[in-house]
């Protein structure tokens, strides 16, 4: 059988729409084109059900009530309106003055995340951002340690989106209720590929995105509990009032029709589907641990997303890597600094980039990834490495026993 | 109608002139020595260099830069530049860089090596103004190379 190429292993990026989705959404853009808002006329009833029934099958994968999901552009958009949103209601001290509360969030988030905490830092509140240790997670006792009297936010990821760790969300939660501090979590990498349950986990605003799982880009959904507690946010953008008054703007019908089918499908086949793509992830890294020397696998070696993979190999630059694989579309990263590539400042918050010399790939298996094209890519991975480190004079120097950390290295 | 026709020309133009240039970032000659590069290798250990009258070693750039390059001259009684080998830590342009740095010093004397310049490198494999500083790193290296050589036979 032979592959179509360039194979594709980007899924942490985005994910193929899934046909069925698609087919799910093609009539509200011609036939039932109502704004669910008109509330006089069958079009608008029509639509109006079209969300309804997403927003239940959104709620059904996270375990949450249908009233509590709040339909927005994406998770940059539903991670703005948690943080910005709830750090403005339950503010200490009003717009203008200093010490307005803390937050908590972590180094190794989202930019989506990080960003709004800046922004809020420069409007008078507190940040704290944690430094997880080498293996990238957060735990709870990181969080009890920083949580100070006036603490009103914490927010941590649930699953990296570079190497895939898995953090203790569910025991956060649950400090985080202990005390009273609402507990927001970028849930983007996680949900639809894990079993979720907002209730069980005690969290109260959950962000997620459809195109991270198999639905379209430009649609997701805030979870703001309304239930012990109450949680209340402070509305970004403003207007006709739709979605209970957090996010105005017509709702974009096609794109939640698809939200909610991509829900659907990914509750279906979770728990088979996490076991295949587990499976093929092992080969993967065992393949390329037994092969090649000088490799790591980047995060926790267990606690970590069943698809995802982050692989640091030694004395090789990252460029070339790419250049000799570009028949697999993936991600690189790299904590050190090329001309041409951003250095990745997750890699460089774990540590990864202290011996200066590697490179890191980001593999991301998905619903259509086979057996056939992840053994291509352990054979192009190892050739790949293989000739560059041919070429590589670093590589020379360390299986001469040579430290290159110890050379004093002109630099241009 | 035919404004609307005049846009829709120039978009696809400017579409097509983007395309060029990411195509660009490597030349033809660029993916060439990339994909077989010439003269890889080196002519001994760290150790064994070092202690050969007749070879002389440029090593440059920095692993935190991204680059290092290492250039190995075999100089003859003659003092011409018999055999040069190289190996390179760095992007397709740094490989293609100091792979063409060994073909062209082959057959040189050591002052004809000295007159080989960055410009000519980039001209050579139409390297973009991103990717000037792997030529200015091979130059540096034939140098360095050579320097090497005349000062372990300066005693």
């Amino acid at each position: 059988m032979s592959i179509k190429l360039p194979i594709y292993l980007d899924h942490a990026a985005t994910t193929p729409c899934d046909p069925r989705v698609v087919e799910s959404m093609l009539p509200y853009f011609t036939d039932m084109f109502g704004n669910p808002g008109s509330r006089n006329h069958s079009y608008g009833w029509d639509s109006e059900e079209a969300v309804s029934k997403a927003r239940e099958q959104v709620a059904s994968l996270i375990g949450a009530d249908p009233k509590e999901i709040i339909f927005t552009s994406g998770s940059t958009e539903s991670n703005n309106l948690a943080i910005k949103g709830a750090a403005n209601m339950y503010a200490k001290n009003p717009a203008g003055t200093e010490h307005r509360g803390h937050i908590i969030s972590v180094i190794h988030e989202h930019k989506a995340v990080l960003d709004p905490c800046k922004r809020l830092e420069k409007e008078g509140f507190d940040v704290t951002l944690l430094e997880p240790g080498q293996d990238g997670l957060v735990t709870r006792k990181m969080i009890e340690d920083a949580i100070r009297d006036d603490t009103i936010l914490v927010t941590v990821m649930w699953a990296n989106n570079e190497i895939g760790t898995i953090n203790e969300i569910p025991q956060i939660g649950e400090l985080c209720h202990d005390k009273g501090i609402i507990f927001h979590t970028d849930a983007t990498q996680w949900v639809g590929k894990m079993p979720t349950n907002v209730k069980k986990d005690n969290v109260d605003l959950l962000s997620l995105s459809a195109h991270k799982m198999y639905g379209p880009k430009g649609v997701g959904a805030l979870y703001v509990r309304r239930r012990r507690p109450r949680v209340r946010l402070i509305a970004l953008q403003e207007g006709g009032g739709q979605e209970r008054g957090y996010r105005s703007g017509t709702l974009n019908v096609t794109g939640i029709v698809g939200l909610g089918k991509a829900c659907e499908l990914c509750a279906q086949d979770m728990d088979s589907e996490r076991e295949r793509l587990l499976k093929l992830r092992n080969k993967l890294e065992t393949s390329l641990e037994s092969k090649l020397d000088v490799v790591q696998v980047n995060g926790h070696r267990e606690k970590r997303l069943a698809h995802a993979t982050n692989i640091s190999f030694g004395f090789v630059e990252g460029e070339s890597l790419m250049m000799a694989l570009k028949e697999i579309a993936m991600s690189s990263g790299s904590a050190c600094t090329s001309a041409s590539l951003e250095p990745s400042y997750v890699l460089k918050a774990l540590g990864v980039g202290d011996d200066l010399a590697h490179s890191s790939l980001r593999i991301t298996m998905g619903r259509w990834t086979t057996e056939e094209e992840v053994d291509y890519a352990i054979e192009k991975i190892f050739e790949a490495v293989s000739k560059l480190r041919e070429l590589s004079p670093l590589f020379d120097m360390h299986n001469e026993g040579i430290d290159i950390s110890k050379i004093e290295w002109a630099a241009h | 109608m035919g404004s609307a026709l005049t846009r829709t020309l120039k978009h696809n133009n400017n579409r097509r002139d983007r395309r060029k240039k990411a195509d660009m970032a490597y030349s033809e000659k660029v993916i060439e020595h990339y994909e077989k590069p010439r003269n890889v290798g080196t002519f001994g250990t760290q150790k064994e260099i070092k202690e050969r009258q007749d070879i002389g070693v440029g090593l440059v750039g920095a692993p935190e830069c991204g680059d290092v390059m290492q250039l190995q001259i075999k100089v003859g009684d003659d003092g011409q530049i018999e055999d040069a080998k190289f190996k390179c830590f760095g992007c397709g342009s740094a490989i293609a860089s100091s792979s063409l740095a060994t073909e062209w010093l082959k057959g040189k004397s050591l002052d004809e090596g000295l007159e080989i310049k960055n410009t000519e490198i980039v001209e050579e494999l139409s390297l973009p103004p991103v990717k000037i500083h792997c030529s200015v790193l091979a130059e540096d290296a034939i140098k360095s190379a050579i320097a090497d050589y005349k000062e372990k036979n300066s005693k």
